[in-house]
């Protein structure tokens, strides 16, 4: 309840200092025990094992497909949930909770849903299989939708919030002028947020790597098809620990570098 | 204000320490006979995925004969929870689907003598109606049939593999689950048009399924070991419970879930 000028900034008093150091340790400490009971040594070796290159391999490629997907679809989604703001209370709170609720479910029941909407017997994945006979789940496809499920809301808040502080009087100015609807968002709108949508599919990509628990439940797990990095650490765990350990160092360096590379742009796009 | 956050802080703290705190009050007790009942030794078991239904009866079973015992039954992957058992899982007694993740604690010293109390064997699985018409093993190299198996990780993996190669059928999956009873709840809905999962699967899943006998099953058996962790702090109800599986009644309910004698 200090309100002095000068007192707000300066040091934190030391409950609060010691309290967010222990926060920052709860953070850290489990990663850094990781890397240092890594196995350096046979590192090489582990992660030159076909197991684990193809499961590198199909989670990057999902995970940039995926990334584009959320971009195809998250930023109109986020120009909608901006311009939401001026709707009546209840539908922006849905439209709200929609785009949200993914960002907190257990992904495990992101992926109980999806099978349930495309799996053989779901409404949408009954009629792909009479009409085309494609199944959904067990394929790459059904990797790519379940991180979709799961990083779109990312990307969504980190173009909303771009758009919310970006000067709507530039749009006016240019409609004003004579462009039409899709010249503004092209030309004005889009080269404003640019840096947000940039920060979101940062975000978004490496969420879409790390999805576990959607894929293992809607995609299922097979080598080279649908067994992505995080699922094959989860299956060598199992049997073989430092197997386990390299591919989580695989997951944790790219995570890391990727996010080194937002440097603090993230942090004001996320906000619920 | 500040004083008032921390004071709720530090509850919260000491709420969620409590909670983490190991449930070690009468540890070390009998598990039988003290007629004080106030002390309740909690007894973990680790039980193999296939082991669920006979394992829920069996505990259910052992808890009304010793009241003083309450069991807490942890199903998994028999390999996952034999790696969980090696980084310090506190579990009084460790049930596997195989010999193999057994052996892996026998190795790092964490189990008293394993004692091999079921057997079990593949059965071929299908939803119910069997809507792709589904026969026999040889279906399963089927391409445009959809098909789960355990991942060789585990015991039925590893199980369905030596039959397949037995057999020598090439086995096109769809997907390799990590327990068995994934590989089962995926052929219950109907997403995938065949399986190899153990009998008592079969029979514990009901109407949702049918089951196809594979002849050659027959000749690749799982054997099911059970074990009380050593230096358990409940090792006498771990004791009591380990015979209790191995014994008589064990032996009915075992049978009932359609496994086979040791």
């Amino acid at each position: 309840m200090t309100t002095r000028p000068g007192a707000a900034t300066g040091r934190l008093a030391w409950p609060v200092a010691a309290l967010a150091l222990v926060g920052l340790a709860v953070l850290v400490l489990p990663l850094v025990t990781l890397v240092a009971r890594a196995p350096w040594a046979d590192l090489p070796e582990l992660v030159a094992r076909e197991s684990v290159r193809e499961a590198l391999v199909l989670s990057l490629v999902t995970a940039v497909i995926a990334t584009g997907l959320c971009l195809v679809l998250g930023v109109p989604l986020a120009a909608l949930l901006a311009r939401a703001a001026d709707w009546p209370t209840l539908p922006r709170r849905l439209l709200r909770a929609a785009v949200t609720v993914p960002l907190v479910l257990p992904p495990v029941v992101g992926g109980i849903a999806l099978l349930m909407l495309l799996g053989r017997r779901g409404p949408v994945g009954s009629l792909l299989e009479a009409w085309f006979g494609v199944g959904v789940p067990f394929t790459t496809g059904a990797v790519v939708l379940a991180q979709v499920f799961v990083a779109l809301p990312f990307l969504v808040f980190a173009v909303e919030g771009a758009l919310r502080t970006a000067d709507r009087r530039t749009e006016l100015a240019a409609a004003t002028l004579g462009a039409s609807r899709w010249q503004v968002f092209r030309h004005v709108t889009l080269p404003v947020v640019a840096p947000g949508v940039a920060a979101g599919a940062v975000l978004c990509f490496t969420r879409a790597l790390g999805e576990f628990g959607a894929t293992i439940t809607f995609a299922g797990s097979l080598p080279g098809v649908t067994r992505t990095l995080p699922i094959a650490s989860y299956l060598a765990m199992q049997t073989d620990p430092d197997e386990a350990v390299a591919l989580a160092l695989l997951l944790l360096g790219v995570s890391v570098a990727v996010l080194l590379a937002l440097r603090d742009r993230w942090l004001p796009g996320v906000r619920g | 204000m500040p004083r008032r956050a921390a004071a709720l802080l530090a509850a919260t703290l000491g709420v969620a320490l409590a909670g983490c705190a190991p449930v070690a009050d009468g540890a070390g007790s009998p598990a039988t006979g003290d007629s004080s009942g106030s002390d309740q030794v909690s007894l973990t078991v680790f039980a193999a995925a296939s082991l669920t239904e006979a394992f829920d009866e069996l505990a259910a079973r052992f808890e009304e004969r010793t009241p003083a015992v309450d069991v807490r039954l942890s199903f998994g992957g028999s390999s996952a929870l034999a790696q969980q058992l090696v980084e310090g899982a506190p579990a009084d007694v460790f049930a596997a689907a195989a010999e193999a993740p057994m052996q892996t604690l026998v190795d790092a010293g964490l189990v008293e003598e394993p004692v091999v109390f079921a057997t079990n064997t593949l059965e071929l699985v299908v939803p119910a109606g069997d809507p792709a018409g589904v026969e026999g093993l040889a279906d399963l190299a089927r391409d445009e049939l959809r098909i789960a198996l355990c991942d060789p990780s585990v015991p039925c993996g590893a199980a369905s593999d030596e039959l397949l190669r037995a057999e020598g059928v090439e086995a096109a999956p769809d997907t390799l689950e990590s327990d068995v009873k994934a590989v089962l709840t995926k052929v219950s809905l109907g997403e995938v048009d065949a399986a190899l999962v153990y009998r008592t699967d079969v029979l514990a899943a009901g109407d949702a399924v049918e089951g196809i006998e594979v002849p050659a099953a027959a000749s690749v058996v799982n054997r099911y070991p059970i074990a009380a962790v050593t230096g358990s702090a409940a090792a006498d109800a771990a004791a009591a419970f380990v015979a209790f599986v191995t014994g008589d009644e064990g032996r009915q309910v075992l049978d009932g879930a359609g496994f086979g004698a040791p």
